[in-house]
């Protein structure tokens, strides 16, 4: 790790400042991503800005009949909280999918949004990679990537966004607000993460120094009718392959409202409105739910070792559609990630 | 202070080593005020400041859990967090939990059931049980399974380490 400076920020806007009063500044939440990188010598601050004393930890109701989630609130805290357990069990079940329980107790919902790839050649500062080196090249077009991305690729960067948190948040249409040296804004969920067309190494939409205060669901949260699946090479304590997030809503068998968002197909979660609406009016069976998977995966491409995810993600999305529109996920049930 | 100076990663530019500062940290209910450099871990902190190696380092990357911790009765992974962001805090390691005369029983359990062979994975096992147990969620063997996910041991003790924890969860109802 290279020497660095760190402040413990009380207030948002000291915590802003601090960041524009230093050059080469970075944010640090619970640390389990930055640390690990900067041990790795991929990222390299001059200073940080401790955030774990922000009064930003509380989970409260919004006027809207949805919840805020606080920026500092830990993936454990926001996964196990009643409201989040019993209204949006779909994000309960997501976190749990991830990480161990002590990197979620460590864990912040802001730094889950903001981590980095899981890419080898970008941990692998040997290696040419256009995220971490712009203009280097990517190593892992041509190369080994059975982790590797098959939506929405770019000729610079055939990376995922490894959450599981932010495939429910997709699925969910959560906001996210923020705080940068120029005030205040919100941005969509979808907004949020990007492809990475020409400019890999801009994970996201945010502006430097803007600070996530809060992620803010609506108030329809799928209790009901949801299903997060996630495929992976071990049962626990591993990242998606391919993951799902489903939210319906039903009248009798006809799907009324659908939510379909994906995890590890793509340099963002993977939120698929045209098969959505395809769902819609439908009545809820195979031959609909086959529909919805052909053509989230239509413009698919394969990099060589990654090929197999073209048909796993259609049969994850399948299954998972299934497992929602019968309600096999409970709100109660929250260990049915570890059996799927 | 300190004039050594050092190459930053970023530009090649010599900058002066930010010099170490005295961090007070709450370790088993006793603090410790020891000089560290804001880029001491909480783990290299607790084995190479404050002498307790009981909490061992694995991975270094919050990949194997052998450094897990309790911070405010919380298991974490102690290589992914710096010491300073835990000033403040009442950190609870190995050496906490038990002590040669009047083990833990998690501690009693872990010999009862052969729950190691090298017995290096085992002082995180053993915090990480307690944090299993301070939350109170998992209560049978698959639930006990996935929430000791976060816990590798390399001799694969496992079936041990799953007996001896369900004993002491079951202990507790
Ligand atoms: C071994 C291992 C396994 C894992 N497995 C999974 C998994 O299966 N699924 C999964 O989803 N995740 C997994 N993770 C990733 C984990 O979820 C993330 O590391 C974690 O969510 C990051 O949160 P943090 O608070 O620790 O972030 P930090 O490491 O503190 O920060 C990460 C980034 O976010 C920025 N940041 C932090 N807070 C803010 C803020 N308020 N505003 C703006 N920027 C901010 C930081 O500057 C930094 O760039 C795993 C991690 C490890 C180490
Ligand atoms: S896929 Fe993206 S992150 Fe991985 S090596 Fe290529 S450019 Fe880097
Ligand atoms: S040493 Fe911390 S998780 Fe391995
Ligand atoms: S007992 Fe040897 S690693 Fe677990």
């Amino acid at each position: 790790m290279n020497p660095f400076t760190l402040t413990r920020a009380a207030s948002v806007d000291a915590a802003v400042r601090d960041f524009s009063g230093h050059e080469a500044a970075a944010y640090i939440g619970g640390g389990t991503n930055l640390l690990d990188l900067m041990k790795e010598n991929v990222a390299h601050p001059q200073h940080l800005v401790g955030l774990n004393k922000l009064p930003l930890s509380s989970i409260e109701s919004t006027t809207g009949g949805g919840l805020r989630l606080g920026a500092t609130a830990t993936n454990a805290d926001t996964a196990w909280h009643a409201e989040v357990q019993q209204r949006y069990p779909l994000l309960s079940q997501a976190i749990l999918a991830g990480a161990s329980p002590q990197l979620r107790n460590m864990a912040t919902n802001a730094g889950n949004l903001m981590q980095r790839t899981r890419c080898y050649y970008f941990y692998d500062t040997a290696t040419p990679c256009n995220k971490r080196e712009p203009g280097s090249g990517c190593a892992a077009i041509g190369g080994y990537n059975r982790i590797h991305a098959i939506l929405g690729t770019s000729d610079s960067c055939i990376a995922t966004h490894p959450s599981d948190m932010c495939v429910a948040l997709a699925a969910l249409e959560a906001v996210v607000q923020v705080q940068g040296p120029d005030g205040s804004r919100q941005i969509k969920f979808e907004d949020f993460h990007r492809l990475p067309e020409d400019a890999p190494e801009r994970d996201n939409t945010l502006q430097a120094g803007e600070l996530i205060t809060s992620i803010d669901l609506p108030a329809q949260g799928f209790a009901e009718n949801f299903a997060y699946l996630k495929l992976r090479d071990r049962q626990s304590y591993a990242f998606a392959l391919v993951s799902v997030a489903v939210g319906l809503e039903l009248d009798g068998n006809t799907i009324k409202e659908a939510r379909l968002a994906l995890g590890g197909v793509a340099h963002k979660p993977w939120r698929d409105k045209a098969a959505e609406h395809l769902l819609k009016g439908q009545p809820a069976t195979e031959a609909t739910f086959r529909k919805a998977a052909e053509a989230v995966l239509k413009e698919a491409k394969g990099q060589g070792t990654n090929d197999f995810k073209i048909e796993l993600a259609k049969r994850a999305i399948v299954r998972a559609l299934t497992q929602a529109a019968a309600g096999e996920q409970k709100a109660s049930d929250v260990f049915t990630n570890s059996n799927p | 202070m300190s004039t050594v100076s050092t190459t930053s990663a970023a530009d090649g530019q010599l900058r002066p080593l930010v010099p170490p500062s005295p961090v007070t940290l709450r370790i088993n209910g006793q603090d410790h005020t020891l000089q560290l450099a804001p880029w001491t871990s909480l783990l290299d902190a607790l084995r190479e400041y404050a002498g307790l190696t009981g909490t061992k380092k694995g991975c270094d990357h919050g990949q194997c859990g052998a450094c897990t911790v309790l911070v405010d009765g919380k298991r974490i992974n102690s290589c992914l967090t710096l010491a300073v962001l835990q000033e403040g805090a009442d950190i609870t390691t190995i050496e906490g939990l038990g002590s040669e005369h009047a083990l833990h029983p998690l501690q009693q359990a872990f010999i009862d059931h052969d729950a190691f062979q090298c017995g290096y994975c085992t002082p995180g096992q053993i915090c990480s049980a307690q944090g299993l147990i301070n939350e109170g969620k998992a209560q049978t063997e698959d639930e006990i399974r996935e929430l000791m996910s976060g816990n590798v041991c390399r001799c694969g003790a496992y079936v041990g380490i799953l007996a001896a924890v369900k004993e002491v969860v079951d202990a507790k109802r």
